[in-house]
């Protein structure tokens, strides 16, 4: 069993509302990241990316791709600047996005 | 302003139904995104990082105040209550949802809008000057050649799968307030020596990751010709335009790459061989649509208005709003007010629903029912008597848009970055607000004077930085957003790209790079009437090089 040099997660857009989400722990699609399933091995990877070309072809959601992770003290957060406002929301918009719905939003895209 | 006839009430509303038809076959299923793609995007939805977002055209920038209020109604109905007022006089809103878009495009089209070829290798949204019909230097309203354009164009068969996507704008003035030399075809009306009106036609601009200065290839086109001569233009560069690489398909390549001599051989012969046939715009046709951009009722009225002097007088603020954000109309006894959409610490070009309600309400009061979005992301009142100027100003200081900073280094421009875009690099707008707060002050700015500032989060330069005196670009080094500081750059008839001045900032240093320039330029300008872009001209980058970046001591 390969493991990965990042864990990785698998992410895209619902497709009828544009939501950001992510593939989640317990199956299915999750709209915060803390939700997102950890992928660490080639196995892994190769059963999400079939998971997730599965649900583009159910048309659930839009164009999936893996992002690379961070794993800090167990929290989840995306490597690229880019993921963390996709997981967050605009950095100077903290009432809009997913963001809006967290208590100290700051966290999420601190650069 | 242009008014829907019959064909284009039946087309607009028949494209509705045939995208509500296109969105329910997606969700079904039986589309596969593949296959709906290209659908959605002639349509002007995209899909961003957050979420869909959808482009509403704004013909030349030019809209009512019916139509001002439904883009108010779709922010608050359909998406987190305001919209995005872009480079290319357009709105975006960033959040509706999918299965809504086929209601918003109905409602547009209540109102005589739509969202068609906002996006696409097809000819987009015909842009004009802003203060056009307004400005006291006008030649001629360039649009009803802009309107005569977008009928031609919309749904043109030959041109809706181009190389690459193709920009027209047009202005009728000697003074270029549209950028229109960074457009793939700019025109410019003018008259002959003999009081008739044609066109002078430059062809091969754009910004992005090549900018390039258009190049005149007519200097003088009659009027009557000019649908013949861009379809010319056009016929050519679809043949001859590359398809093997997207950064080299824009017709400034071509130009660049065949030489302007040798392409205007082919454009000249095709037009030659089409000039007389079914697009030579007969004389009636062209009156018709003008007719609907003929000149308000204005009233006979004094050039000065005793009543704003006083006024001007008794309140400093509004005072400083009159001079930096009215200008000169045509018409004795009005004015041209830019509402700015710029206030401290804002994100440019945002407007809230109630803000655009505001708007709406000000230009059916006050601007003959008009209302226009300007390429710098502000909203133009352009009929206000000047007596009623202080009554638009206390209207917009209520709503917050009485910001006195048009034309100023906080006016700036910003496209939405990687805070919004999925093609953005690194983030414009918080850039564009942290220089907003560090240049607040309203002495400072109107002491720095005359100064454009152009954000853009990424190399395909919606945020126009290339002719921003001063240039941001947002780029991603290593996974951190390094900005790149362009100087000397102009979108205006003394067209000019901006120089690269060094190694880039990142986001904590871009701040205090652009003090220093302007500290700079404050310290080396020859008197307080030499403007930023003057001082810049005469000195070249050499002083701003050696200010941002000092030799390092030896020991």
């Amino acid at each position: 069993m390969s493991t990965l040099k990042n864990p990785i997660a698998f992410t895209a857009n619902n497709l009828l509302d544009g939501e950001v989400v992510w593939l989640g722990r317990n199956g299915g699609w999750v709209k915060s990241i803390d939700e997102a399933r950890v992928f660490g091995t080639e196995e892994e990877r190769a059963m999400g990316a079939a998971e997730a070309a599965q649900a583009d072809a159910d048309n659930l959601v839009v164009e999936p791709y893996e992002i690379d992770l961070n794993l800090d003290e167990g929290r989840i957060a995306p490597a690229k600047f880019r993921e963390r406002i996709r997981a967050a929301g605009p950095t100077m918009r903290l009432d809009l996005g997913k963001q809006a719905e967290l208590s100290q939003p700051e966290a999420l895209v601190a650069a | 302003m242009y008014r829907y006839d019959e064909f284009d009430r039946e087309f607009v509303t028949s494209r509705v139904a045939q995208f509500r038809d296109q969105v329910e076959r997606r969700v079904s299923g039986e589309l596969t995104e593949d296959n709906f793609k290209p659908l959605r995007l002639q349509n002007g939805v995209y899909l961003q990082l957050h979420a869909y977002m959808l482009r509403v055209a704004v013909p030349y920038g030019t809209l009512n105040s019916s139509q001002m209020r439904m883009l108010g109604h779709i922010a608050r109905k359909y998406d987190r209550d305001y919209g995005h007022f872009t480079t290319r006089q357009n709105i975006q809103f960033n959040w509706p949802k999918l299965a809504d878009i086929p209601d918003i495009l109905e409602d547009l089209a209540s109102v005589e809008m739509h969202a068609i070829q906002t996006s696409g290798n097809c000819i987009r949204n015909v842009t004009a000057d802003h203060l056009a019909g307004a400005a006291a230097d006008e030649v001629a309203d360039p649009r009803p050649y802009a309107e005569i354009l977008r009928q031609w164009s919309t749904i043109h068969p030959e041109f809706l799968f181009l190389p690459r996507k193709f920009k027209i704008a047009v202005i009728g003035s000697p003074n270029d307030r549209a950028a229109m030399q960074f457009h793939d075809i700019g025109l410019e009306v003018r008259k002959n020596d003999a009081g008739e009106l044609g066109l002078r036609v430059f062809v091969g601009g754009g910004l992005g990751r090549t900018p390039m200065i258009g190049k005149m290839i007519r200097d003088w086109l009659p009027e009557e010709d000019m649908l013949s001569y861009c379809e010319a233009i056009l016929r050519v560069y679809n043949l001859y335009g590359r398809r093997d690489n997207k950064y080299k398909a824009r017709i400034k390549i071509l130009v660049h790459e065949t030489g302007l001599d040798d392409l205007k051989k082919d454009i000249e012969a095709e037009f030659e061989r089409i000039k007389d046939g079914v697009l030579k715009l007969p004389d009636e046709d062209v009156a018709a649509i003008a007719a609907y951009f003929a000149p308000s009722e204005f009233a006979d009225l004094p050039a000065k208005d005793d009543g704003l002097e006083q006024a001007k007088l008794d309140n400093r603020s509004f005072a400083r709003w009159v001079d930096r954000n009215v200008v000169e109309h045509a018409q004795s006894g009005y004015a041209i007010v830019t509402v700015a959409l710029k206030g401290t610490g804002e994100a440019p070009g945002d407007a809230t629903s109630a803000q655009m309600d505001v708007l709406a309400d000000l230009g059916e009061k006050y601007s003959f029912d008009e209302l226009r979005v300007s390429h710098e992301q502000n909203v133009i009142l352009p009929h206000v008597q000047l007596s009623d100027l202080k009554a638009v100003y206390d209207a917009l200081l209520e709503a917050g848009m009485a910001s006195a900073n048009a034309g100023l280094i906080t006016d700036i421009i910003a496209c939405p970055g990687l805070d919004y875009c999925a093609l953005a690099t690194a983030r414009s707008i918080p850039v564009a607000q942290e220089l907003s707060q560090r240049f607040a002050d309203l002495d400072c700015q109107n002491d720095i004077g005359d100064l454009k500032l152009k954000i853009s989060g990424c190399i395909n330069a919606c945020g126009h930085h290339h002719v921003g005196h001063i240039g941001i670009l947002g780029v991603d080094r290593r996974g951190e957003e390094l900005y790149q500081v362009t100087l000397g750059g102009s979108g205006d008839e003394q067209a000019a790209v901006g120089e690269i001045i060094g190694r880039g900032f990142s986001k904590d240093e871009i701040g205090d790079a652009v003090e220093t320039i302007v500290d700079t330029y404050l310290a080396r300008r020859l008197s307080d009437d030499e403007a930023f872009l003057e001082t810049y001209r005469r000195l070249g980058p050499q002083p701003f090089k050696d200010a941002l970046y000092p030799a390092k001591e030896t020991a």
